[in-house]
């Protein structure tokens, strides 16, 4: 079917990025290389809380091909690394130093760095670094009492306290009360592509550039500029391609600090890649949350109020994200539900494991479980099923714009439009619901266990304050678009393409988009929290509008015309709806120089809140303690899909992360806080045999009022409630409600609980 | 560990003649010592499959097998699959079936499936799922790839 040829957004085109990424022609962080550049290889405690009482690096230096051996004392200048999100003041003392200094906090935590001629001789040299550490006492679980950090603090940096309403009468007043305690593993991101960074000092320019960046190459650049005493004017980063974000890449760690100071001091380019075992107890992980929930219900299981407290562990150290992860827990917990009082307690703990930061829908994989667990118990113990439980306490659509009493990032949270009923409806029509459930009966006649699950959940996504897009039209035609967003892989530079080619008029193939470069635009907030396509996009289609303006204006002049009577089609101005003289852009751009450029910005101070359903059916073997999943149904809302195709790849590959944290994935540590899950067959990642096919319903049902093209994020609603769906349709299979309460649902739990 | 052998590797049709140490491995090899970083390194114990390549006809993890090992060996990695600007018919499939985001997995899923596929042209369905699960990817949720390699199988029966 011919699409008309300026129609772009809402078409899945084939995306932009993948020719150089099929082609072995990507540039990720491991493939920049600098003549002469220097192998950092980094020197990690292995134990898990101790005294540093001494490092002897002698053996190193003497190495062939070492050319030094950094410890504390080198970088002691270097501040530690300063929050970028939810920074509440009390936790910066429990901030993270590029190095340990007396204390080590956790297996994995950088002592020492070695610096050799490669890779190779840089880690030979490592192992010969010798460390005197004193054990000391380990804090392992974030449930028990709080230990010691030093001298002066103790491991509860903050408890954060969000509430509305009056709880404890609605605890008085009370038909029943149902009270549960739930617990989410520790896994995180784990992307394919390991961190990276290259640090490399231009002498000639005095400049410092780093090249690895991704995420929020700008927020990156100010601060470690700060750090490390450069500015915006000569330190800049370079993103390349980037091997999959979910969160956790692009953070500063230490690792990025140390490369760049290094570049900086001994004047050679600074190479670093880091092993995947290293990745794993190193990079942030996330997630790990104990949940005590208790809901003031009535005779119908209407909610009259929740109150939660919670155990957030945060790890060793409070990373760059500070409080986001439990601060959208404590904000995002109600959900779609009318929830009329409600208070959520989050104790943040610090544990002596690998720090925590962010990872695709962090707090609310958390808080969907928690609360569809919690949902579950309450028709459980109404005495109706899963369906008619969420039908009585949804927030309907005529509730919408929905503003729920709480803040989180900065802004209020106000569910910007939906029709969470009518997604409960084409959900459970796209699944067939009543006939799965007539399966299900004759299949459990038969001895089987098989059940089915439903959760819903609210996303938020699109967060501001703001984005900048500039366009230029190119000599040859071709439209240049920068942006201070960034790309992780999720298909970035087609999406902003097609919102630029439908509104200016041209093929969203010539538009060659621009991104993750600080000396490329004055400033950005990159790539974190489904912003990019809300914020961005909308950035995109300002500068698009003004740009088109402009070169209608110019080709008027020109061509003799009127402005309001011509059109720009397939990139050339032609009088509107008629036959006449046209003029390609590239002939406009080549007869006014320089003048077809246009800037524009978008600002916002509230997130778009996309919602999903999802349902599952599963299998469970109990002798084995396996779960199969026979059938997956993903129905979101995101308001306006720009590419369906790409919309779809997101909730898919969001889906496959979700069952990991459900079914597999765990970092464990045994008593004295040694790492066990440090390699891939010991942290499972769901394979092509694990991920079912699944079926996913994008809804349009909603657009966003805040901004004209209606558009919300896509990148988290297939991860967020996995869990909470995984669970519900293992207690129906086990027909035991309230059977789950820990995720993951490994085989050894499974059977474990089988065989009770 | 210094003492280094002289090994010609024929890569993509090209002769290298690399000197490197015994423990070098063939991933480091191919990509630091002959320059061809489409093949990517995920994990270094031979999980992942980010790092496959084809030697003598077999889909090999390049991570897990020395340099010298392929002393002579025919390697054929991503950058050899297209023909000038038309690409192999594994790569197309995956453009047209989206089966691929971040892409730091796909050239090691492009070369093991064009692997088996070369020896195994009518492979059934179920074998064929799992040779990919053989391979690690954290972005795609792997039902596009294995539409991809479905197109590309039948594209390259033709």
């Amino acid at each position: 079917m011919a699409e008309p040829k300026n129609k772009f957004i809402g078409r899945s085109v084939p995306r932009l990025e993948d020719r150089p990424l099929l082609t072995g022609q990507g540039r990720f962080a491991a493939d920049v290389n600098f003549p002469g550049q220097w192998a950092m290889r980094v020197v990690r405690s292995p134990i898990a809380h101790g005294r540093l009482k001494g490092i002897d690096a002698s053996a190193a230096l003497a190495m062939d091909g070492v050319h030094a051996v950094w410890t504390f004392a080198d970088v002691a200048h270097i501040p530690p690394i300063p929050f970028r999100l939810t920074g509440l003041v009390e936790l910066e003392p429990y901030q993270q130093r590029v190095m340990a200094s007396d204390i080590v906090r956790y297996v994995g935590e950088p002592v020492a760095v070695v610096f050799a001629d490669d890779a190779y001789i840089a880690e030979d040299a490592a192992e010969a670094v010798e460390l005197d550490i004193e054990p000391l006492k380990p804090v392992m679980q974030a449930t028990d009492a709080p230990g010691p950090f030093d001298a002066a603090k103790n491991t509860e940096p903050s408890v954060i306290v969000k509430s509305y309403g009056d709880v404890d009468a609605a605890f008085k007043t009370a038909d029943s009360i149902i009270t549960l305690e739930l617990s989410v593993g520790r896994h995180s991101g784990v992307p394919l592509e390991t961190r990276g960074a290259i640090g490399f000092y231009n002498e000639a320019l005095d400049r410092l550039e780093m090249h690895g960046a991704a995420k929020v190459p700008h927020w990156n650049r100010d601060t470690m500029g700060r750090m490390l005493g450069r500015t915006r004017d000569d330190f800049q980063l370079f993103e390349g391609h980037v091997g999959g974000g979910f969160g956790i890449r692009g953070e500063i760690y230490p690792e990025d600090v140390i490369v760049c100071a290094a570049a900086l001091h001994f004047k050679k380019p600074i190479k670093w890649v880091e092993d995947r075992r290293e990745h794993l107890i190193s990079a942030n992980h996330s997630r790990q949350q104990t949940h005590r929930i208790r809901a003031a219900i009535d005779r119908q299981g209407r909610i009259l109020a929740i109150d939660d407290e919670f155990f957030h562990d945060n790890g060793a150290y409070m990373r760059t994200h500070a409080a986001t992860v439990p601060d959208l827990a404590a904000a995002m917990l109600p959900g779609p539900y009318r929830v009329p009082a409600y208070r959520a307690t989050g104790h943040i703990r610090l544990t002596n494991k690998t720090p925590c930061g962010t990872y695709r829908a962090p707090g609310r994989y958390e808080t969907t479980f928690v609360r569809e667990r919690l949902i579950d118990a309450i028709a459980a113990n109404v005495g109706i099923d899963k369906v008619e439980i969420r039908k009585r306490n949804l927030l309907p659509k005529s509730a919408m714009p929905y503003a729920l009493n709480l803040d989180t990032l900065g802004t209020h949270i106000v569910y910007d439009s939906g029709d969470y009923a009518l997604l409960l409806d084409k959900a459970l029509e796209r699944a067939g619901w009543p006939k799965l459930q007539k399966e299900i009966a004759k299949r459990r006649a038969n001895g089987e266990l098989v059940g089915a699950g439903i959760a819903m959940f609210v996303e938020k996504s699109g967060l501001g304050p703001f984005d900048d897009v500039r366009l230029e039209v190119k000599a040859d035609g071709g439209i240049e678009l920068v942006t201070g967003a960034a790309s992780v892989g999720q298909g970035v530079e087609t999406a902003m393409a097609q919102i630029c080619a439908e509104t200016l008029g041209v093929d969203y193939a010539t538009v060659n988009v621009v991104h993750g470069q600080t000396d490329r635009i004055g400033r950005g907030l990159g790539a974190f929290a489904s912003r990019v396509t809300v914020m961005t996009g909308e950035a995109t289609r300002r500068a698009s509008v003004k740009l088109r303006t402009k070169a209608l204006t110019l080709a008027a002049e020109l061509m003799q015309a009127d402005a309001e009577q011509l059109d720009i089609v397939d990139g050339e101005i032609v009088p509107a709806g008629g036959a006449g003289p046209s003029m390609k852009l590239a002939e406009l751009a080549e007869a006014k120089p320089g003048e077809l450029v246009a800037e524009d910005s978008f600002e916002s101070k509230h997130m778009v809140y996309p919602y999903g359903v999802h349902v599952a059916a599963v299998g469970v073997d109990p002798e084995t303690g396996g779960v199969t999943i026979e059938k997956y149904v993903m129905a979101y809302d995101v308001g306006r899909a720009v590419n369906p195709t790409l919309v779809e790849g997101q909730i898919a590959g969001g889906l496959a992360q979700g069952i990991g944290g459900a079914l597999y994935e765990e970092f464990l540590y045994d008593e004295g806080g040694e790492p066990l899950s440090v390699t891939f067959a010991d942290y499972l990642i769901p394979t092509a045999r694990e991920v079912p096919p699944s079926s996913i319903l994008i809804t349009e049902d909603a657009p966003s009022p805040l901004n004209p093209l209606g558009l919300k994020g896509a990148g988290e609603g297939g991860t967020n409630p996995v869990g909470a769906v995984i669970a519900s349709a293992i207690d129906d299979a086990l027909q035991r409600p309230g059977a789950i309460l820990t995720l993951p649902v490994t085989p050894q739990r499974l059977r474990a609980i089988c065989k009770k | 560990m210094t003492d280094k052998t002289a090994i010609t590797l024929n890569i993509n049709g090209k002769d290298y003649a690399i000197e490197v140490e015994p423990r070098r491995t063939l991933a480091d090899a191919i990509r630091e010592d002959c320059g061809q970083t489409g093949t990517h390194i995920g994990c270094e114990h031979g999980v992942c499959g980010a790092c496959t390549v084809i030697v003598d006809g077999a889909p090999v993890r390049s991570c897990l097998m020395f340099a010298a090992q392929a002393d002579g060996k025919t390697i054929r990695t991503v950058e050899g699959l297209a023909d000038g600007d038309r690409l192999h018919p594994m790569q197309q499939a995956f453009m047209d079936n989206h089966g691929l985001q971040c892409g730091f997995c796909t050239p090691g899923f492009l070369m093991l499936a064009v692997g088996v596929l070369e020896r195994e042209p009518n492979i059934s369905d179920e074998d064929l799922i799992d040779v990919l699960s053989s391979n690690l990817c954290r972005c795609t949720g792997y039902q596009n790839i294995i539409k991809s390699v479905r197109a590309a199988a039948q594209e390259m029966r033709k």
